[in-house]
């Protein structure tokens, strides 16, 4: 097919679009890692079902779908829906908005930071970035052999930053805000955010990631979390693209010394989702926790993968993903828990649980664990069941109708995972957004 | 208030129910009584609305076709079925759970929804009456409940929904005589001339405390003899195969069950 422009060289002309634009901004390393990251996808391409990391997951609608980057549209004005953001803005004082991978500053607030902390946007920081802060980026997350990664650290605009100097204690959380929208043509952007916690600091950082009106959007995010010595941070995602969309995230952590980090995952939006969580846990006595809730309907496609990697020794990581499927939905769990040959005394617990409502809705799970060393502690379990039909007729036996029985047992079901959302304020906005789901569902 | 004629119940080609005939009249209480195995419990789940079993014959609630009724419909119709196995629901909390069932009776009764605070004087008055303890509130459902607990926890939801036909199958199973008295205390409560209560048991002590109209004797799916009170006390002393004399076809085909029970 000589005459037909593979999806690679889509992205491939963006690149060099981008590339004139951001010569002269951007400092010398950044553009070599560009280089070398354009480079890397080149060689990698989009990935297909043949590799063992996406048998379950087709990412043809996205490779074939001529997706144009924010700047190469010619309608650019958005017009902030505020009513519909508001019950997200009002999350936190502090919340910066990104509007297709582009900084929002007048729909973002930066109320009560304590002095000594920097937030922003990430791009604001080129071309005299800090030092010490700026050197962190793309150290983590593979841009060599992730083809997803590889494009977001290429063509990345903006994203935010945070930098928690030591011993710095956040009351409130800090919300990045990142809103996909698209009118005709659909739309790409490549949102990259950087979270360096110094020794002793601790916050809760959530990233909510929203769809807008109904064009099709294709988000591709790769957040880097570096959790200093002694840090609490608490990490929340609220994926609610809409239906139409395509969502990638990698969440990427590295966690020093007696480092103690939680996550909390929840997709209820878009048509085709992939969640990686990949932590490292490099140093002895960090504690890793992910938990993660997935709800799919339609024919809506949600993977969740996680690595959890214990390189040293007294490291333990818990992950509890639950996931509910409806219609022709599919589900996908790959977690996979490397315990290196130096990791003694390891304390891993991973468990999926998966509820189907449909015939047709299917579910992959699959735990992965490699172990190489042999004084730890590893346990595994997945569930895939059905709803109970003794329990839907013990609630109708009481009055309940049939919808509100089956509706309280699946809300139920994602219970256990939004019980282990800490923030009063998220937990409420996760659960609207549950209800109205499950209300819009079709019987 | 209740009328059963010729039900029949069967599941998986077997039939379980083989022509019941029951008449309920408000104000009434009665016992069904009988070996296991004789479908006593189907009875108890077809009249609540279980959807498991093939159902054919006639049931009338207040002259209105029963076995139309979606389970909810039934309940919010005022019947009541005491679980003889409560199921477990993790995630659901009791007072969650009770309070969205009691609105959603209140709503088919043409009644306002019960305000947090006038639902919890309810809640706390009636565990009062059964001894509960305050914990139980916001604890899942029946999860992780002793079987007294989850028989307790029966009865509480009866005397919060109010039922006008309440069903209990098997209540007294497995509880100690102090959980029985408390248990039957509760029922005893909700006796008026309004109601009825049909017990489904197995032993004839429960009976001692809540005091039947009426005494039915069900084997192999149909009622085969029904009487006063004192019918229940023959059962004990005679046990169900001295019962089932001059029922020689019954009685025939019931023996293994009638010596498991008497053991």
């Amino acid at each position: 097919m000589p005459d037909v422009i593979t999806p690679q060289e889509v992205y491939l002309a963006s690149f060099q679009a981008l590339k004139k634009r951001l010569a002269a901004k951007e400092p010398g390393w950044l553009q070599r890692l560009r280089q070398e990251a354009i480079q890397a996808f080149t060689e990698l391409g989009f990935p297909t079902t043949r590799h063992e990391e996406w048998k379950y997951t087709s990412v043809t609608p996205i490779a074939q779908t001529p997706f144009q980057t924010p700047w190469e549209q010619k309608d650019l004005s958005w017009k902030p829906e505020t009513a519909a953001l508001e019950p997200w803005r009002s999350l936190s004082d502090v919340c910066l908005v990104f509007v297709n991978g582009s900084f929002c500053e007048s729909l973002s607030s930066f109320q009560g930071l304590p002095s000594g902390v920097k937030a922003g946007n990430l791009a604001s920081l080129l071309p005299g970035s800090p030092d010490g802060f700026m050197e962190h980026l793309a150290r983590y997350a593979d841009h060599r052999n992730h083809p997803f990664i590889a494009l977001n650290t290429a063509l990345w605009q903006d994203g935010a930053y945070l930098w928690l100097p030591k011993g710095t204690v956040l009351e409130r959380p800090v919300h990045l805000l990142f809103i996909s929208t698209a009118k005709d043509a659909p739309l790409v952007s490549h949102p990259r955010s950087l979270v360096l916690a110094e020794r002793e600091s601790q916050a809760t950082i959530i990233e909510s990631y929203l769809g807008v009106g109904e064009g099709v959007c294709f988000s591709n995010a790769v957040t880097e979390i570096v959790a200093g010595e002694n840090t609490v941070l608490d990490h929340y995602q609220l994926q609610l693209e809409n239906e139409r969309s395509a969502h990638i995230a990698t969440l990427q952590v590295y966690q020093d010394r007696n480092a103690h980090f939680t996550s909390g995952s929840v997709s209820l939006g878009g048509a085709l989702v992939r969640n990686e969580v990949n932590a490292v846990l490099d140093a002895e006595g960090s504690e890793c926790v992910l938990n993660g809730l997935y709800l799919a309907q339609g024919r809506q496609h949600m993977d969740n993968r996680t690595s959890m990697d214990h390189a040293r020794p007294h490291c333990s990581s818990r992950q509890h993903y639950n996931g509910i499927l409806d219609g022709h939905a599919a589900g996908v769990f790959n977690g996979r828990i490397i315990v290196r040959p130096d990791a003694q005394k390891t304390d891993a617990i991973q468990k999926n649980r998966n509820l189907l409502l449909s015939e047709e809705a299917t579910v992959n799970t699959k735990p992965q664990l490699e172990i190489f060393a042999n004084d730890v502690r590893c346990t595994h379990g997945a569930t895939v069941g059905q709803i109970d039909p003794e329990a839907l007729f013990y609630l109708r036996s009481r009055g309940i109708a049939q919808q509100d029985a089956r509706n309280l047992l699946i809300y139920a079901f994602a219970g256990d995972i939004l019980d282990r959302i800490r923030p009063a304020e998220v937990r409420t906005r996760v659960e609207n957004a549950l209800n109205a789901r499950l209300a819009s569902a079709p019987t | 208030m209740l009328s059963v004629k010729n039900l029949h119940a069967s599941i998986g080609g077997r039939e379980i129910l083989q022509g019941v005939e029951l008449e309920v009249h408000a104000g009434e209480v009665h016992a069904i009584m009988g070996p296991n195995g004789s479908g006593k419990s189907t009875l108890a789940q077809v009249l609540a609305g279980r959807d498991i079993y093939a159902v054919t014959g006639e049931v009338l609630y207040d002259g209105k076709d029963l076995l139309a009724m979606k389970p909810e419909e039934r309940a919010r119709e005022g019947i009541f079925l005491a679980f003889q196995y409560p199921v477990e629901i993790l995630g659901v909390s009791n007072m969650y759970f009770l309070r969205s069932a009691l609105n959603a009776i209140r709503k088919h009764r043409g009644l306002e929804e019960l305000d947090a605070v006038d639902f919890l004087g309810l809640v706390d008055s009636k565990m009062k009456l059964l001894g509960m303890d305050q914990n139980f509130r916001e604890r899942p459902v029946n999860a992780g409940f002793s079987g007294g607990e989850k028989k307790r926890n029966e009865i509480f939801q009866m005397l919060m929904l109010e039922p006008r036909l309440a069903i209990l199958d098997e209540t007294d199973s497995g509880l100690d005589i102090d959980a029985m008295k408390v248990v039957a205390d509760g029922v005893n409560s909700l006796r008026s001339p309004g109601r009825a209560i049909v017990v489904v048991t197995h032993y004839q002590r429960l009976l001692n405390y809540i005091v039947p109209d009426f005494v039915h004797v069900q084997v192999n799916g149909r009622i085969v003899k029904s009487g006063g009170k004192e019918l229940a006390l023959e059962l004990e002393e005679k046990g169900y195969v001295g019962v089932e004399e001059g029922f020689a076809e019954e009685a025939q085909s019931t023996k293994g069950s009638a010596v498991e029970c008497r053991m």
